[in-house]
């Protein structure tokens, strides 16, 4: 059999588009695939949800897949998301709609069963050891991370669209492979293969160029035009890395070792809901101008159990910013956090966590630096309280600064939000039954 | 000399946990930065409080230090400006070698 193209068309709920209609236009693929949800994406969702029972999926679907269908049904294209977020199957029925109007041919499923919540109360939360029921009502959504099985199911039962939620990144990928080439999910080493090009690809330019330039040192060709990547996987596992021909970016040795170790842990131990990946051994080869062999990975059978996100409510965050310029910045602008300070005084009792930074000069990285003083800075207060109205308070302190603050103090901005925590527990998988829908078939 | 004349690398993150990636241009080099950049040294940038672990990949000149309780509170409760430390691999490549 012929390698298989898979694309990635966003890596994030926020990514840009262009190139994913560029990809869905030239690429030849045989899937594209958009992972749109981050750790705390599907806690907003699910509160969305609870105002509108009809919202609650990625408020960017309808143009992303407007943008797309077209193009991915006249090249053969299916479309793997997690865009369904808190509410795969009304997001699978909008785009059965669009493809409805569009006058497409295509099937549209939803993977649900990721939704836990009526289940999580008794596990225990990792970061403080006590129940989840423990949150009360400030528990707002438990998510399950699946693995690949559901979407398999939707591609094998002839879904073009595949539309879930909460899936762990890599299994949108594993899933397209398992389908296209009959292995099995029992087959440990061709999972953990499989799950090192779905790490790979999972945060579509980041293998390409993106989050790499670093001028002089690290240089990207054209990174105004990063193409997003595509992954040329053969029946056995081994996979080609690039991307389409006169895009901007780059595929090299260096950009795939980075993307490799991001967000990883031990490496001979990737715990995924399909396999225990074992990165150990990946290798790569530049064999062409923007062309990278990928070789080895393994991996060991699953734990069993699937890692949860659990959100809850977590008061609010208020947040205030000014700038001070020319001789004396950074002493007014210390000024200027230390009088803001003493005048939250009285809610002193209502914060919990609060931080004043010097942006310019300390606001990043830990420790303190030997930089000279630069002509100007940004001083910013914030704090995370136990209600909106201290919050509040933390904003309109900084404010305040205009007219009561050290000498010329001006470009205040100030925001206000909602904290929603996510902390992790975990569920036997048995505990937690997939659900495949296709839309206009009885389930 | 800085780490940064002669490595790169990104940082991701999970929960409170950050992971920073030292990777050498050069495989020459690689010797003196897996004998000079060690957990110990990265775990006195951030000060008390975080536990470092590293782990190497020699064929690939790479390691991955992974920083229990870098970002304080974790990334979704955090009030630090770049909340997903994004940026903190740039303070391990400001080491002097």
């Amino acid at each position: 059999m012929k390698p298989i193209r898979i694309g990635t068309g966003a890596g994030f709920s926020g990514d840009r588009i262009g190139p994913a209609v560029d990809l869905a236009r030239d690429g030849a693929l045989d899937f594209l695939v958009f992972e749109c949800l981050a750790e705390r994406t599907i806690a907003l969702a699910q509160i969305d949800r609870l105002r509108n029972p009809a919202a609650g999926y990625d408020r960017h679907l309808e143009r992303r897949m407007r943008a797309v269908l077209p193009d991915c049904h006249r090249n053969g294209t299916r479309i793997i998301t997690n865009m369904g977020a808190a509410n795969p199957e009304e997001a699978a029925r909008k785009t059965a709609e669009i493809v409805a109007e569009l006058g497409l041919p295509l099937k549209v499923a939803s993977v649900s069963g990721d939704d836990v919540l009526d289940r999580i109360g008794a596990c225990a939360l990792d970061e403080t050891g006590q129940p989840a029921a423990a949150l009360g009502d400030r528990l707002v959504s438990a998510n399950a991370y699946l693995g690949a099985g559901g979407i398999v199911q939707a591609l094998n039962r002839g879904a073009d669209i595949v539309i879930c939620g909460r899936v762990a990144d890599p299994s949108l990928f594993v899933a397209a492979m398992v389908h296209a080439f009959g292995w099995s999910l029992d087959d440990h080493h061709m999972i953990g293969k499989a799950t090192v090009v779905g790490h790979l690809m999972e945060c579509g330019p980041q293998v390409t160029g993106g989050y790499f330039a670093d001028p002089g040192v690290k240089d990207v060709p054209d990174l105004a035009t990063v193409g997003y990547p595509i992954a040329e996987v053969a029946q056995d596992g081994s996979c080609v890395i690039t991307k389409l021909p006169g895009s901007g970016g780059l595929v090299s040795r260096a950009t795939c070792i980075e993307q490799l170790l991001y967000e990883l842990h031990d490496p001979a131990q990737y715990f995924q809901p399909d396999v225990i990946a074992d990165f150990s051994s990946v290798d790569f080869q530049e064999i062409g101008p923007n062309r990278v062999a990928v070789t080895g990975g393994s991996g060991t059978p699953a734990t069993g159990y699937y890692k949860v996100s659990v959100g809850a409510r977590d008061g609010w965050i208020g947040q205030g910013e000014i700038s001070y310029a020319g001789p004396g910045a950074v002493a007014r602008a210390r000024l200027a956090g230390q009088i803001t300070t003493e005048r939250l005084r009285p809610f002193s009792n209502r914060i919990e966590d609060m931080r004043t930074d010097i942006i310019g000069l300390d606001a990043i990285l830990p420790g303190s630096g030997t930089a000279p003083d630069p002509r100007d800075v940004r001083l910013r207060v914030a704090a995370r309280c136990t209600d909106s109205e201290a919050a509040q308070a933390v904003a309109d302190e900084v404010e305040g600064l205009y007219l009561s603050g050290p000498a010329g103090g001006g470009g205040v901005t100030t925001q206000l939000r909602e904290v929603i925590g996510i902390r992790s527990a975990y569920l036997a998988a048995a505990d937690v039954p997939i659900s495949v829908q296709i839309v206009g078939e009885p389930a | 000399m800085k780490l940064h004349d002669i490595a790169h690398g990104r940082t991701g993150d999970k929960g409170t946990t950050s992971n920073i990636s030292i990777i050498a241009y050069h495989p020459e080099d690689w010797p003196k930065i897996e004998a000079n950049v060690t957990a110990d040294r990265v775990a006195a940038i951030f000060g008390p409080g975080v536990k470092v672990t590293r782990y190497t990949l020699p064929h690939l000149c790479a390691m991955n230090f992974v920083v229990e309780n870098a970002l304080k509170g974790g990334v979704t409760r955090s009030v630090a400006i770049d909340a997903h430390g994004k940026g903190l691999v740039y303070a391990v490549l400001e080491l002097s070698l």
